[in-house]
């Protein structure tokens, strides 16, 4: 197996053929939701635990469906009901979740590097579901699969990330991710939300929608959060609107074969107006299907794989290193990454 | 500068001779081989060869330390420390802050005031002081408040404390937003000779961050602090001081911007001094990759290119000292998500090595580096201590400059553990930390360090 690491935190450091890998993994699970009986028995017995410290109605469902359609039992802790309010540390709930022994953890916290800090108390695989502005790599996966499928490619393309890239984990998450497959990335917004200290990670950084449009492959829209445009990164959301609104003009600027991605949920008439939302270059709705594909994967490879591991050290209790351990480098090597 | 008297010891034990060391005279910044006499807490003779001459003198019951191979150095001052008695005695008491302090070498240290209650009353600053002198190890100067509970609204009383004992006033903390209450201290502090040290940060630009603002903020997804948070805030206090004569400490520098403002500032005969901590020398926001919350403090460790504008300000005199910052916090308080985890590093015990690092890298030569840690720190807060002179304290750091040692959070002194050298292989240490001619710290050979620790340990109240 092409990915040997034990937790999901991000898409930053993990090589163009672990991302092929999961990627390819996540197509080959498409066909399950086609179904009839949308369900295989690969997790059958695993216990998956959505812990949700942040409202999130999209994510935690596509989790949970991906979850269930490989037969994992899924439960559901979300801040509100959760310990958090009663001042326990988020590592002292990791180690009670982890004593009950679950397969995996997805989880969704304020604070980047939340998830790092679970991973280094519980010895269960740990899946970012979004963690503060730092990364949300299952949405970069399956953005990724998405321009995989309608350009067949990634390599090459140039892709147009618009709106509040400072406080965006689902904008970090696209620039590791396009950058390793080797897209060019152009973050575009008003300096207050895009830095300038963002070339240095790489990214093309350009101001003006119209130029940062311009001849690009895929534009991908994030979301504006209302209460950030309180009158210190700008103005207000009609002032935001007027200069970043993706309109049918702004749109013709990018090359004629553009698709337009959006991590939802859309604010329409703010970041995107309804013309585009609904166009003929959106592919907004395949992003949803694509979600539930690369979390299936992720699950399976994650959870699956430390079956396998179970299985082959009460076969072979002297086993060494574990197959899926061995398998990453030399290939890695040898695309010449 | 005034000069403050300090009360030493004074008992009557026989004399101490520190026999064959090469001894480091930070202020005539050379080294030389030398014996030196502790007679009745004070250096009684610095002399090549004493040590033949003393039977000639009688003195049959003396003491002897022998420092062949070693250096004798002034016992470190260190201006910036948290003990945090009273009211966070979980996280470091006088007694285990002074223990952490003789055992790397340092024999003073100035404590800041964001203790529970804030020491802005003379009944703390009493307090403070009667803590350290029931320790016993390393002396203990106290900082007072610059405002009442460190609120930024109204100035402490001055010079209460300063009878009881305080040797400067710092919001270290909180940094003083108003620029009108920082002018009212800068003057009244004149009027005592004391320093108000300056914690540099412009809350509003902090706005939140917990590192500083670039690339790897960026990359982290962690709110940043800019740099020019602390440029304004010197920039402001440069103003300050210039408009009252008053004298600025810039505590704990750490960007570019500031060093050259204080180089400017000191050019413009303006009364100002600065202190740089180990870890903004040596570290920069790379450190805090991982998330690692022991890399987190204020300020925020910044980039390469400042820590390059750092050890040139401290090779060209534009940054007086080195003090540590030696901020102790609760694993419990550091084990959290990194936006929640407390701010500070602890330093005393691991400041002689990384200062010594200096002169390896061929920033500092050995003695101007010493320096940076007793003479000149000394001569900021006005203390007679810090050099090497008969008539003197005997405040004595020996140390090995050879002894490799691995930085082990479980080996310290300190109650608390938030030390970002964790496994960083340092050379040199202190064998023998002495304060008015008492040894408070001594050093088993190599080898037997751990054992000896966990006996020191278990010796401790």
């Amino acid at each position: 197996m092409l990915f040997a690491r034990p937790h999901l935190l991000g898409l930053e450091g993990l090589t163009a053929p672990e991302i092929d890998f999961l990627l390819d993994s996540a197509e080959s699970f498409k066909e399950v939701s086609e179904r009839e009986i949308k369900k295989v028995p690969a997790l059958r017995g695993r216990t998956v635990v959505n812990l949700f410290y942040e409202a999130s109605t999209r994510t935690r469902t596509s989790f949970e469906i991906a979850a269930k359609r490989l037969s994992a039992d899924t439960i559901n802790l979300s801040a509100s009901a959760s310990s958090a309010a009663k001042g326990e540390t988020l590592t002292d709930t990791a180690r009670n979740l982890a004593a009950m022994r679950p397969d995996a953890i997805v989880v969704r916290h304020p604070s980047s590097g939340a998830p790092d800090l679970l991973a280094r108390h519980v010895d269960c695989p740990i899946i970012n579901a979004g963690d503060g502005a730092h990364e949300h790599p299952t949405q970069a996966l399956l953005d990724l699969l998405t321009i995989r499928e309608r350009k067949g490619r990634i390599a090459g393309l140039t892709v147009a990330i618009v709106g509040d890239v400072l406080h965006s984990r689902v904008a970090r998450s696209n620039l590791f991710g396009l950058r390793t497959m080797g897209a060019k990335v152009r973050f575009v917004g008003p300096p207050t939300l895009v830095p300038p200290g963002f070339s240095e990670l790489g990214a093309e950084i350009v101001w003006d929608l119209h130029e940062g449009l311009k001849d690009v492959d895929v534009v991908m829209m994030l979301r504006i959060q209302r209460e950030r445009m309180n009158g210190r990164y700008f103005s207000s959301l009609d002032e935001y609107s007027r200069l970043y609104c993706l309109s049918a003009d702004a749109v013709a600027r990018a090359r004629e074969d553009v698709i337009i991605l959006h991590p939802g949920p859309m604010n329409r008439g703010v970041e995107i107006s309804s013309t585009v939302a609904d166009g003929p270059y959106s592919v907004i709705m395949d992003q949803v299907t694509n979600g539930v594909a690369v979390r299936m994967a992720v699950l399976y490879v994650l959870v699956g794989r430390r079956k396998a591991e179970a299985e082959s050290e009460t076969v072979d209790s002297e086993g060494g290193a574990p197959v899926a351990l061995a398998a990453a480098s030399p290939r890695r090597a040898a695309t010449g990454e | 500068m005034s000069e403050r008297t300090v009360p030493s010891a004074g008992r009557s034990e026989p004399p101490l001779l520190v026999a064959g060391g090469t001894l480091v005279d930070p202020v005539a910044r050379r080294t030389r081989r030398a014996d030196l006499l502790v007679r009745d807490g004070v250096i009684a003779a610095i002399e090549a060869g004493i040590s033949e001459q003393l039977p000639r003198r009688g003195a049959s019951t003396i003491h002897r330390i022998d420092a062949t191979g070693l250096l004798v150095m002034p016992g470190f001052v260190d201006i910036h420390v948290h003990l945090r008695e009273p009211g966070f005695e979980y996280k470091e008491t006088i007694a285990t802050g002074t223990r952490a302090a003789v055992a790397g070498g340092v024999t003073s240290v100035a404590c800041m005031a964001n203790t529970r209650p804030v020491n802005d009353s003379p009944a703390v600053t009493r307090f403070i002081l009667e803590r350290a002198h029931a320790a016993a190890l390393a002396k203990v100067f106290p900082v007072g408040a610059v405002s009442l509970g460190l609120a930024g609204e109204q100035l402490a009383p001055f010079a209460g404390m300063y009878d009881s004992g305080i040797v400067a006033v710092s919001d270290d903390g909180m940094p003083v937003m108003d620029a009108e209450l920082m002018r009212r201290a800068l003057e009244c502090a004149k009027m005592f000779g004391m320093p108000v040290i300056d914690h540099a940060e412009d809350r509003a630009l902090v706005a939140g961050g917990v590192m500083h603002e670039g690339a790897v903020s960026l990359r982290l997804g962690l709110r940043g602090i800019p740099a020019a948070a602390e440029d304004v805030m010197v920039a402001r206090d440069i103003a300050l001081a210039g408009l009252t004569g008053g004298h600025l400490h810039v505590a704990h520098i750490s960007s570019a911007g500031s060093v050259r403002m204080v180089r400017m500032a000191r050019a413009a005969g303006i009364r100002i001094t600065a202190e740089v901590s180990p870890h903004h020398l040596w570290l920069t926001d790379e450190a805090v990759t991982d998330y690692r919350t022991n890399a987190k403090m204020a300020p925020p460790l910044r980039t390469e290119d400042d820590r390059q504008a750092l050890l040139e300000g401290l090779a060209d005199g534009t940054i007086d000292c080195i003090a540590t910052d030696h901020a102790p916090h609760h694993k419990d308080e550091k084990d959290v998500e990194f936006d929640c985890a407390a701010n500070g590093v602890i330093g005393l015990e691991t400041l002689l090595p990384l200062v010594l690092r200096l002169v390896e890298h061929g920033v500092l030569d050995l003695p101007t580096a010493i320096a940076k840690i007793s003479s000149e720190p000394a001569a900021i807060l006005g203390l007679p201590l810090g050099t090497l002179e008969v008539g003197r304290a005997a405040d004595l750091a020996i140390v090995d400059p050879q002894r490799e040692w691995t930085v082990d959070p479980s080996q310290t002194f300190s109650k608390s553990k938030n030390t970002p050298f964790e496994g960083w292989k340092m050379r040199g240490r202190a064998v023998y930390t002495m304060v008015d001619g008492r040894t408070v710290h001594e050093e088993r050979p190599a080898g037997t360090h751990a054992k000896a620790g966990e006996a020191e340990r278990e010796a401790r109240p």
